[in-house]
Order: structure tokens, then sequence, then C-alpha cells
């Protein structure tokens, strides 16, 4: 029973990191209905400038974790969305009036140019890092095992669950997530009412962007490391997760998210850490069988 | 002192779709706070006009002025997309209704206030500072929405989705949202099709109060004769993209190329016509 809940524990923490990925994947795919192939690369981008950022401000003789960990996050949040905004301003507006693959094959192209922009700016290596939070509790030792809860975990869940309800207070309540959502029902009737279309579209990605760098810079503090190739496995198991929970809803990303972090710990943890990943994706496929729309995706909108 | 100037000036309008002439050379005008009726057989090319005004197409020739109250003119065939709304304040309406079907009744209106917030937010600067003064900018809009609620009636359904609304009541909305984003010019493509006469009759008093007080000039497509007759103040006929006629009701009701044109293209339109004739001579 013991094990079982550190198991719980570690999925739920690693399910945090996919559902703040695969946020943006079901963002971007609600308001311009296609997949971002380089979110993934984007969320090691957001993993490698939390690094440097950390690396600067030790440098410069800061020693407060705190402090250290709030500017990170936030040096984190802003480059990350500077990389979003780019991304789609470059890559994927000019073809938004193109055919519907177009952008799609311009993203898998982006997230090959990030991932190499990576390797060859910041090296081939791994870069580790020393654990920066240390120490945790043991809830419960039955003498054989000992649950562990460590300070990490903690951090990447409270930051998780923060900017969750922050999101989703911006999505449902502010005039910008009025824009958003009106734009993902109906762009051209969204810019006949003034909002500008292009701008919301922009500022999504900066959302997305900013939330894949805090999935990665929580990546960096909980394995305490970052490779150029990160992205990749990351962005599809995030992608899987959004539609798993039923792509363009955003309960539905983070709800996919924690059961995909769930599926793979759990099957880690009883059966073979080798066959995590098709644990996962077999899941997706007898989900989807039964649910097409996935877990709480609503059938597609007939737009007139 | 208001403004002499029409609210809307279509100079030479031509619509081409590459061997297509849809648009034939169009000039007519709309006067301030007026309805002006576009009215003509099927085809005749009259939501092509109203795309051509609300930037949906580029016209292929032709110039479209908009001035308002304050004298500030703007050439629509220059603007493009969000701006026709933002900045010449030209809402309009679809044939097929397009409200978005999973926001609520009172979202849908919030958004069609999009450029008072995004002014009052400081560009979301102090939207997300939560200034006291985009706190009240909020709190007026959602006001200003409830209001138009309460002026078609769906007060009770604010927060229901907008899709989950009966027909009725949707063709009402969406004129409430067109309204929200405080227009000059009003473009209304078949308002009342799908109405029953109750509701036609409740549309004409709607379409009449937003002219009389609120002084919003009005350019409407109607296929409903009754509706055209009873609220217009100027109609301009089309057929194949040319205008037949242009006038008061009364003047087009009796021009003989107008009823020509009708029975000419379509025997339902030209009996409905007829029909509307005698019963407005009677």
């Amino acid at each position: 029973m013991d094990y079982f809940f550190q198991q719980l524990i570690n999925g739920l923490v690693l399910g945090s990191i996919y559902g703040l990925i695969a946020i943006g994947y079901t963002m971007v795919y609600g308001i311009v209905g296609m997949i971002n192939f380089a979110h993934g690369d984007i969320f090691m981008i957001g993993g490698f400038i939390a690094l440097i950022t950390f690396l600067i401000l030790v440098s410069i003789g800061l020693t407060f974790i705190p402090v250290i960990l709030l500017l990170v996050l936030l040096v984190a949040m802003a480059v990350t969305a500077l990389y979003g905004w780019t991304v789609e301003r470059i890559a994927y507006r000019p073809l938004r009036q193109s055919f519907r693959l177009a952008p799609m094959l311009s993203a898998i192209g982006m997230s090959f140019v990030l991932s190499n922009f990576a390797q060859v700016s910041q090296g081939a290596r791994v870069k580790p890092v020393p654990p920066i939070i240390t120490g945790g509790y043991t809830l419960h030792d039955s003498g054989n095992f000992a649950v562990q809860l460590s300070n990490v975990q903690i951090v990447v869940v409270v930051t998780t669950v923060v900017l969750l309800a922050a999101f989703t207070y911006i999505v449902s309540r502010t005039r910008f997530g009025r824009d958003m959502r009106a734009c993902e029902q109906d762009q051209t009737m969204a810019a006949l009412l003034g909002v500008d279309v292009d701008r919301t579209i922009s500022m999504t990605f900066v959302i997305g962007a900013a939330l894949a760098a805090v999935a990665g810079m929580m990546y960096l503090l909980y394995y305490g490391l970052v490779d150029f190739f990160m992205g990749f496995i990351a962005g599809i198991k995030a992608f899987t997760a959004a539609v798993l929970g039923g792509i363009g809803s955003l309960p539905g990303a983070m709800l996919g998210g924690l059961a995909i972090g769930l599926i793979e710990t759990f099957w880690s943890a009883y059966f073979s850490v080798e066959y995590k990943d098709v644990a996962a994706f077999s899941i997706l496929i007898i989900v989807l069988i039964f649910m097409p729309t996935g877990l709480l995706g609503r059938p597609e909108v007939e737009k007139v | 002192m208001t403004n002499a100037a029409p609210i809307l000036a279509i100079d030479g309008l031509t619509m081409r779709f590459g061997g297509i002439l849809a648009i034939n050379k169009l000039s007519f005008t709309a006067q301030r706070r007026q309805i002006t009726a576009l009215i003509g057989p099927n085809g005749a090319g009259k939501t092509t006009v109203f795309n051509c005004i609300t930037g949906f197409y580029r016209p292929s020739g032709g110039t479209m002025t908009l001035v308002h109250d304050d004298g500030a003119t703007f050439r629509l065939d220059r603007l493009h997309d969000f701006r026709i709304c933002k900045y010449a304040k030209v809402a309009r309406t679809f044939q097929n209704i397009r409200l978005f079907p999973g926001m609520t009744a009172l979202e849908n209106l919030m958004v069609a206030q999009h450029n008072t917030l995004m002014r009052a937010s400081g560009f979301s600067l102090l939207g997300l500072l939560n200034a006291p003064s985009f706190r009240d900018a909020e709190r007026d809009a959602i006001d200003f929405a409830r209001e138009w609620l309460e002026r078609i009636g769906l007060t009770d359904r604010a927060d229901d989705a907008a899709g989950n609304l009966p027909y009725g009541d949707q063709r009402r909305l969406e004129i409430a949202r067109a309204m929200c984003a405080r227009p000059a010019l009003l473009c209304l493509d078949e308002p009342a099709a799908g109405l029953n006469a109750n509701e036609s009759a409740a549309l004409s008093d709607l379409l009449l109060s937003i002219r009389n007080d609120i002084g919003t000039s009005i350019l409407l497509i109607e296929h409903d004769m009754s509706v055209v007759m009873e609220i217009s103040d100027h109609i301009v006929v089309l057929d194949h993209g040319v205008k037949i006629a242009d006038g008061a009701p009364r003047a087009v009701r009796d021009d003989p190329k107008v009823v020509a044109a009708y029975l000419g293209a379509d025997e339902e339109d030209a009996a409905q016509v007829m029909e509307q004739t005698m019963e407005g001579g009677a």
C-alpha cells in the first residue's frame, strides 16, 4: 500500500508537467485547428532558458533559493513566450490561408529547427544541474518502505495548481479569454465584431509557450537535467495527453496529462519500465476506440 | 448639429468573381438615421454588397465612403478585417445566424464590446493589473449587455449557451450583439428570415426603436415585404447586380421594372410582391 501511494505521488508530479505542456497543444488546436508539433521543443527551450538563467543568477552571487526560483520562472516564461510568438509569426501565420497541411508541415520543420538550434548552440550533451531544491517529508514509514514527498514535488504541484488557476481565470473571466473563445468558435465573426484575430492567436501561442516554459523549468528541477532532445518525447506524450483528454478542451488537457503521468508511473512500478510508453499509447488507443473525442472532448460543432 | 452627409455613399461598386459580374457599377446612398432596404430577387447580389461593405470581399472597383456623425470619413474599400468594425463602426448580422454557440448570451454581447474594453484595459496591461478603471469599464460593459438583453427579452437566459436558444431568440440576440459594438451603421442580412408573423412584427418594432431611440442608421436586406414596406425609409432594388429602382417605398412598389424583375425571376417572389402591393394599397 505504501508503495502504491509513493507511485501515486510520483505519477501526479509527472502528470502535472505533461498537463502544462498539453495545455499548449490543446489551446492552439482549439483556436487555429492545427497541431503545433514544435511545442515540445518550446518546452525544451524553456528548460534551457531556465538552466541558463539559473547559472547566471548563481554566478552573480544570488544564494537565496526562493528568489532565484522566482526570477528563473519569470525569465524562462518571458523568453520562451517570445520564442512561441516568433515561431507563430514566421512559421504559421504566413501559411494560415494556405491548405490545411501546410502549417502542420511547417510545425514539424520548426521542431527540427529548434532542437538543432539548441544542439548547435548548447551542445549535444546532457546538461545536469545539482539538486536545487533538497529535502522533503516522510509521510509514512512502515519499516521496510517509506513514502517520501520531496520538496521538489511540492514545488512542482503547487506551481502547476497556481498557474492553472490563473490560466482558468484568464480564459473564463477576462476580456482576452472571451476573445480567445470567440476566435475559437468563429474567427470571421470575431473579426467582424472588431476583435484582432491575429493578435489573439499570437497571444494564445505566447500563453502556451509560457506554460511550456514552466513545465521545462519543473522538469529541470525534478530530473536535474536538460538536453536538446527532451522536447521530442515529452512533446509526443503531452500531445497524447491532450488527445486523451479531448483535444480543444482545457480541463481535458490537464486530466489527460495526469492520466498519462499516472499510467506511465504505475506501469513502470508494477510491470516493466521498458514498456511504459507502450502502456500509455495503448490506453490512448483503447480510450479513443470507445470515446473518439477523448475523455472531455465535445463532438465538433459544425461551423456554418 | 448632425452631419448632413449620407452615412454611406456607394459609388460605382463593381464585384467580379472570375468571369461573373456579380455587381455592376452600383451606386446608392444610405441616409443618416434612416432604414435603407436593399431588395431584389434571389441572386441579385444583395449579400455580395454586404460582403463588400464589411470587408469580406475586396471590390473589383468603386468606392464606399462612410461618414460618422462627427465628420470622420472612412473608405470602406480600403479598410480590412477587424478594422471595419473597430474604426468605421460597421456591424452586421448574417442570413444564417453566426452567434458564438458555445458562449453564453451575455458573453456574446461582451465580445462585441471588445474595442471599448480594449481601450479601457490599456491594451491588457491595466486589465492584468485589475486596475479600477478597467473594472469600471467591465462593469459598464456588463450593464450595457444586460440592457440589451432586457430590450430583446432575454434577461432570463443571459447565462444559457447561445446555441441552445430558440431560433427567434438567436436572431434577436445577433442583432443585439451587433448593437453592442456601438455601430454607426448596422447591416442586417435577412433578419426576418424564418420568423413567424408575431416575431416579424416584434422585429419591426425593434428596428424602428434602434433607428428612433438610438439613432443608428440601418442597411437592411430583406425578403419579407411586409417588414420592408413597414419600416424602410428608402428602398434600393437590385437585379442581376444592377440597380433597377431607388426611392421611397411607395414609389418603388409601383415601379413596373421592379414588378417585372420579381415576375421574371421567381414566381413565388413575384406573387409575394403582388400580394403585398395589394395589401398595402387596400
